[in-house]
């Protein structure tokens, strides 16, 4: 049993926990995920591992409620305790010194980019960072992105906040302002991932993003992750999470990630059901 | 009685038509009658070449002679001495291809039904502890040597048990929240049920073995790390790792899955009782698994029992060259399996949605005899054809998991980058030894198991040296 040290709500469905796990927060870097699993009968959930301190022994973990489990996870407060927490799990991120790096992030997916950014400029990189949101009340970690970067750009698809636009918008500007950049890290949606790659792509540059995918045992024996790179299949979590986005088969990655969504509403419609406190927001 | 003597008792099984719509256990195991009755079928024959053909030597004529005395304790105790998981081994050990395969009295009529006499024994064994007898094995002095198992299967589960009993601190690391490796994610419920693997589990338990779940050896902790923090050896018993596929067009389409994955989703996850248990599985109506060892049978098993309408097996090569046991087989065919043999796939099609919905094979012949003995698939010119198909189970064997050997610096790697170990078990790195899958490549159960034990007399005479 892992027991939770802080919950967190970070914006409407998107929940912050800090949960104690010693062996992972010592080992993790940025790049990596764990798995975790709420209760015995719950399903093992990848979820990247958006901050840890080694000596305290703590990670946490950033997430949108979305179906069934992350919803449960959501009902569970700080004091209380989940089954499992695997990790850390995939490779950690290659960060080394590259010069300009730009980090974007796109809604939960800013989560993952703060290590990454921090980390990149540790190491003397010049980070500028393009954080996206769908509208201003789901803005979060504004502040702990300033500090982990050297510039922050923040987009609100609406309007409400930063500029208006999405991430890719930005990023067209930066592109067509610096004279170079050598390297973009981008998480969040695969949708948000494909448009910057397909962008980055025609400029050459080298673009890195993390993956994802289904997943059932994240240590490298189901197959459930796997990803067609370069025509190639790759398992994310043992070649990956990071992937270079120039070569990933977003197609198939999209597809491939709806496989359950029929599934996934009955199980979400038989857990409201079942919860009388549920209320929609 | 000549006649009778012959002939094996038969095991009673569910039937076909009921099976197939549950998870309970296919045979039903032998009565006290029964058992009796094929234990004094054994000649008791000098030369003894049943223990040879057992990869961990049980001495096989002398339990087998304490079960037609009826003294069940005895033979349990004399299989204890050499098998951990026997209600394990005797349900899924090819013992066709291993000690029933020598038995003399194969030669005139039926082998002795060892596996069944085993899991007789086994199962008395476990009803018994049911019933609060529980007699642990005897125990070495403890020596204050801590050992650190990778993995919770076959391998590391007898590695574990033959090193507690010789007094050394155990302790078993698993990455899943539950223990016993591919005996709980891979071996469906009908075959060997979780319960039974839980109870043999629990007597390791009690013998004292520390088992840590959620730890993944290589990402959590990595094996220098193991032996810098006190353990003074380890043992890798990592298992098989990634699954293979054919890289073929099509293959990461929407309900196309491994056959690991599959079987994990249904027996560790217990999708099969979905929405009650959160992890989902699809249930498709045609389902087509791709291979013909015992994987693809639980595979194409256990989709049936999902509900799926119709099931296909489709395999390379004729029944004859099959890896999966003889009993597996049968069992598939009455149970209905469609069997497409000397057929190969060459394509998955999906829908617009990305969901596989027909496969494209080409018909095969047997040419030439190939390295492994076995006459060679060859295509057949213009025998393309498409079956429909809403799921794909692809079981055509593993590679292994590079997360050991790429976070274990110095640890040589053989082919297709399986750990390599000597004949002891011992790896190139001192204080580190492996063994089953993860050495050998995807193999059974009781090698596993073989394995491992061999691998604990290794520990224990390079600790001893090392006291």
């Amino acid at each position: 049993m892992f027991k939770i040290l802080k919950h967190q709500k970070l914006g409407p469905k998107m929940q912050l926990m800090k949960l104690d796990a010693p062996f992972v927060a010592k080992k993790a870097e940025a790049g990596q995920f764990v798995i975790i699993r709420v209760y015995e009968k719950g399903e093992r959930i990848p979820l990247t591992i958006a901050d840890f301190n080694r000596e305290k022994g703590t990670i946490t973990i950033v997430f949108q409620e979305i179906g069934k489990s992350t919803h449960f996870l959501a009902t569970k407060q700080a004091g209380g305790y989940i089954s499992d927490v695997l990790g850390p799990l995939g490779n950690p991120t290659d960060i080394e010194y590259f010069g300009n790096v730009i980090c974007i992030g796109g809604g939960i997916g800013v989560a993952p980019v703060y290590p990454l950014s921090r980390k990149l400029k540790q190491k003397g990189n010049k980070v500028t960072s393009i954080i996206g949101y769908r509208s201003k009340n789901y803005v979060f970690w504004e502040d702990e992105m300033k500090n982990a970067s050297n510039k922050v750009l923040l987009a609100t698809n609406d309007g409400t906040y930063g500029e208006k636009g999405f991430v890719t918008d930005i990023l067209k500007k930066l592109m067509d302002e610096e004279k170079q950049i050598d390297r973009i890290f981008a998480i969040g949606p695969a949708i948000m991932m494909k448009a910057v790659a397909n962008m980055t792509k025609e400029r050459g540059i080298k673009t890195i993003i993390s993956l994802n995918s289904i997943m059932v045992c994240g240590m490298g024996m189901c197959g459930a992750c796997r990803v067609t790179v370069e025509g190639k299949t790759k398992f994310t979590c043992a070649d990956g999470p990071d992937f270079d986005a120039h070569l990933v088969d977003f197609d198939i990655l999209m597809k491939r990630l709806n496989t359950y969504k029929d599934e996934e509403k009955i199980s979400f419609e038989k857990w409201k059901a079942e919860v009388d406190y549920y209320e929609e927001s | 009685m000549k006649n009778l003597n012959k002939k094996q008792v038969p095991m009673q099984e569910q039937s076909a038509k009921e099976r197939k719509n549950n998870f309970n256990e296919v045979p039903l195991g032998y009565s006290k009658k029964e058992a009796l009755l094929e234990s004094s079928r054994c000649l008791q024959c000098p030369t003894h070449p049943c223990i040879e053909g057992c990869p961990v030597h049980i001495n096989i004529p002398n339990f087998i002679k304490a079960i037609k005395e009826d003294n069940v304790q005895l033979a349990i105790d004399i299989i204890h001495e050499s098998d951990s998981l026997p209600a394990v081994t005797g349900r899924v050990c090819p013992q066709e291809d291993q000690c029933q395969a020598v038995c003399i009295m194969g030669k005139a009529g039926d082998p002795i039904a060892i596996g069944r006499l085993e899991r007789y024994a086994a199962d008395w064994d476990l009803q018994n502890r049911k019933e609060g007898k529980i007699k642990l094995p005897a125990k070495g002095k403890l020596n204050n040597k801590n050992v650190a198992i990778v993995g919770s299967g076959p391998s590391g589960l007898a590695c574990a048990g033959d090193l507690v009993k010789k007094g050394y601190n155990v302790t078993v690391f698993e990455g899943f929240h539950k223990t016993g490796g591919v005996l709980i994610y891979g071996i469906p419920e009908f075959r060997l049920p979780k319960s039974i693997v839980q109870e043999e589990i629990n007597m390791l338990n009690k013998l004292g073995i520390k088992i840590t779940t959620d730890v993944l050896i290589g990402r959590t902790m990595t094996i220098p790390s193991l032996l810098k923090d006190g353990f003074s050896a380890v043992f890798i018993g990592a298992g098989a790792g990634l699954p293979s596929f054919m890289h073929i067009p099509g293959e990461n389409l929407a309900g196309v899955y491994s056959a690991n994955e599959f079987l994990t989703r249904v027996n560790l996850m217990k999708a099969y009782k979905f929405p009650q248990y959160d992890t989902p599985i699809k249930i498709a109506k045609r389902v087509a698994v791709i291979g013909g060892g015992n994987v693809a049978m639980d595979s194409a098993r256990t989709a049936l029992r999902l509900g799926a309408e119709h099931v296909s097996l489709i395999y390379r090569r004729s029944r004859k060259e099959m890896p999966a046991r003889n009993e597996e087989i049968l069992h598939a065919e009455e149970e209905g399996i469609d069997f497409r043999l000397l057929t190969n796939p060459i394509r998955y099609i999906g829908n617009e949605k990305g969901f596989v919905k027909s496969v494209e094979c080409i018909k095969m012949q047997l040419g030439e005899k190939d390295k492994s003995g076995r006459r060679r698939p060859v295509p057949i010119d213009d025998s393309k054809f498409t079956l429909d198909m809403d799921q794909i189970i692809v079981a055509i064997g593993t590679t292994p998991n590079p997360i050991i050997p790429r976070t274990t610096a110095g640890l040589k790697t053989g082919r297709h980058g399986v750990i390599w170990a000597d004949e002891d078990g011992a790896t190139n790195i001192k204080g580190i030894f492996a063994g089953g899958d993860i050495v050998t490549g995807a193999a059974t159960v009781i090698t596993a198991m073989g394995a491992g034990r061999l691998a604990a007399a290794s520990i224990n005479k390079y600790l001893k040296g090392n006291i």
